[in-house]
């Protein structure tokens, strides 16, 4: 009798649906135009360094990409001292990053499983020198650095570097090791390990992969300082601290092609370390 | 077996004792000498180089600091960006991190993107902005195709253009710190609070206030000391956007170092900084803990 596509519906209130829906298409938006404002300046720095000299000087500059050109960017790799300084920042990188896993991977661990007289004071102690400005230590080190005949040397940027990045390290690699649970260090340990063996078969093979992620975030700090490498150093500096002493006579596409050569390795930082970024910064920090 | 173990029961007796020290004093003992050398001793000694000439004390450095035509202004512009720039990026990166626990679609490229800047260095920050911000960069290229008159961004005698150009390229470098924390700080927090409140009708503005800023609190409070004394080191940036026409605090150490050979009023000018740095810590750690009192 009845034709079901007549049957008639009760009014159905379709305002809360479709408020829910333009709120999705509004927080795409934001999500869009935040990701636009962070990747723009990217675009255009790498537009900038990938251009010639002659379309630098025109005016309007082009926004798109129509010449490219590896002429700026050649120049910049050429010019004195810029490949050495990459030498010595990656030098600097490794130093730093070997010199803190030394002194701060066992602190760290020492942190995570014992309970010991001073720990408190220890960790305030950790707090303390993150408060430290690296001016005020580069201009007393330079001095000591003179007197020990290590001023201007790669060592010199490395010990900075590794004090500077000791602290993070010890309480980024405490809170690794403290996701390692100690139950299956315990084991090793009644099966015959001895504590220095449970250590490097069963516990660092757990930690490592936050151990790397901690590395990589030393190097990156290394590889990022420039005021302390450019105050330690005269002939013997860092990528930054060479961009930075030559900026003031440099013509600009030197200047972009410099900061170009700076980004686009913290991207791939980066990259390495997303899967830790939250990890690494949340528990750790304090 | 036995005579063995009576022969080495007096040796045993003698080696244990300075076995007693603990494992975790190995452990810890090289990092707390090696900081002490490379962190204690620079501090004490920045502060005698600050105070101290051939005859003794003195605050001779303290006066040339004082004096220097760059000095007070370097001092107001730090504290001025500080001021602004850390509230601007905190209410950002919170924005930033409710966006993404929004879960809007490829969040993970999204929260990617906007970690970028993290390994970004300030000089490199400086130069990224400084080709846009350039008389004859890309943001008056821009202006220029839709018929609008540029202007010079970073001209001397525009201060507030000059202020206004070196926070967008810190806020842009440096939010994604703060954002970081705070999403991690968002993970740890349950959603059930959120929704408790919703059930019991908060609106999004009540929920924010009462709910998920309290609970956010410890993050907050590591990224305020972090951010604020990553702040006062600000220097490469405004030195590549900008040259000398905008000093702060650490760009005159660094120029009374390199350029005006001055170790001594660096030192002077560095202290400035170390005791901005203690103060804000101790600030910002006492308001934790009157807040914990209070819960």
């Amino acid at each position: 009798m009845m034709n079901p596509t007549s049957r008639v519906h009760p009014p159905v209130d379709t305002r809360p649906l479709a408020m829910r829906r333009r709120g999705r298409a509004y927080l795409q938006v934001a999500v869009l135009g935040i990701s636009l404002f962070m990747l723009l300046p990217i675009y255009l720095i790498s537009l900038a360094a990938l251009s010639t000299r002659e379309s630098l000087n025109r005016f309007p500059l082009s926004l798109l990409p129509t010449d490219v050109s590896f002429e700026t960017l050649a120049a910049f790799l050429g010019s004195t001292g810029i490949v050495g300084a990459f030498g010595n920042s990656i030098i600097v990188g490794v130093g730093t990053l070997a010199l803190s896993a030394l002194f701060g991977i066992p602190a760290g661990y020492a942190l995570a499983r014992f309970a010991f007289a001073g720990k408190e004071p220890y960790q305030l102690f950790l707090l303390f020198t993150r408060a430290l400005p690296i001016v005020v230590l580069s201009v007393p080190l330079a001095h000591l650095f003179l007197v020990a005949g290590i001023y201007d040397t790669t060592t010199g940027v490395i010990l900075l570097h590794a004090a500077l990045a000791l602290p993070t390290t010890i309480l980024i690699s405490a809170s690794v090791f403290l996701s390692v649970p100690r139950d299956v260090e315990e084991a090793a340990r009644i099966f015959g390990c001895s504590p220095a063996g449970a250590f490097l078969k069963v516990v660092m093979p757990m930690a490592l992969p936050g151990l790397a992620a901690a590395s990589i975030f030393t190097f990156v700090m290394s590889w990022n300082e420039v005021l302390g490498a450019s105050i330690l150093t005269l002939d013997h500096r860092t990528l930054p601290a060479q961009v930075l002493t030559s900026l003031s006579d440099s013509p600009l596409a030197y200047r972009f092609a410099g900061g170009f050569a700076l980004v686009v390795p913290s991207i791939i930082f980066i990259a390495f370390m997303r899967r830790f970024l939250t990890n690494m910064w949340g528990s750790t920090i304090r | 077996m036995a005579v063995e173990s009576v022969l080495s029961a007096p040796a045993l007796a003698v080696s244990v004792r300075p076995r007693r020290i603990p494992p975790a004093v190995w452990l810890i003992g090289p990092s707390i000498v090696f900081m002490a050398f490379l962190l204690g001793w620079p501090v004490v000694q920045g502060v005698l180089q600050a105070f101290r000439n051939e005859e003794g004390f003195t605050l001779e450095f303290v006066a040339r600091m004082a004096d220097d035509p760059y000095f007070w202004p370097a001092v107001r512009n730090t504290f001025l960006l500080i001021a602004v720039m850390i509230p601007l990026q905190f209410a950002f990166a919170i924005a930033m991190a409710l966006l993404l626990r929004a879960n809007p679609r490829f969040h993970k490229a999204h929260f990617f993107i906007w970690a970028i800047p993290l390994a970004l260095s300030d000089l490199a920050a400086g130069l990224v902005w400084l080709a846009i911000f350039n008389d004859r960069g890309y943001l008056n290229s821009a202006l220029s195709l839709v018929g609008l008159e540029g202007a010079s961004w970073l001209a001397y005698d525009n201060q507030t253009a000059l202020f206004v150009c070196v926070l967008i390229a810190e806020v842009w470098r440096s939010t994604s710190l703060v954002l970081v924390i705070v999403v991690s700080g968002l993970q740890g927090i349950p959603r059930d609070y959120d929704e408790a409140a919703q059930v019991f009708g908060a609106g999004f503005w009540q929920r924010l206030r009462h709910v998920t800023l309290p609970l956010l609190k410890p993050s907050l409070q590591v990224a305020l000391i972090l951010r604020t004394i990553l702040a006062f080191q600000t220097f490469a940036v405004a030195q590549a956007l900008t040259g000398q026409n905008f000093p702060l605090v650490v760009g005159e150490t660094y120029r009374w170092y390199t350029g005006l050979q001055n170790p001594n009023v660096a030192a002077a000018l560095a202290l400035i900084i170390l005791g901005a740095s203690l103060v804000t810590s101790i600030f910002y750690l006492r308001a934790l803990r009157e807040k914990g009192q209070g819960n």
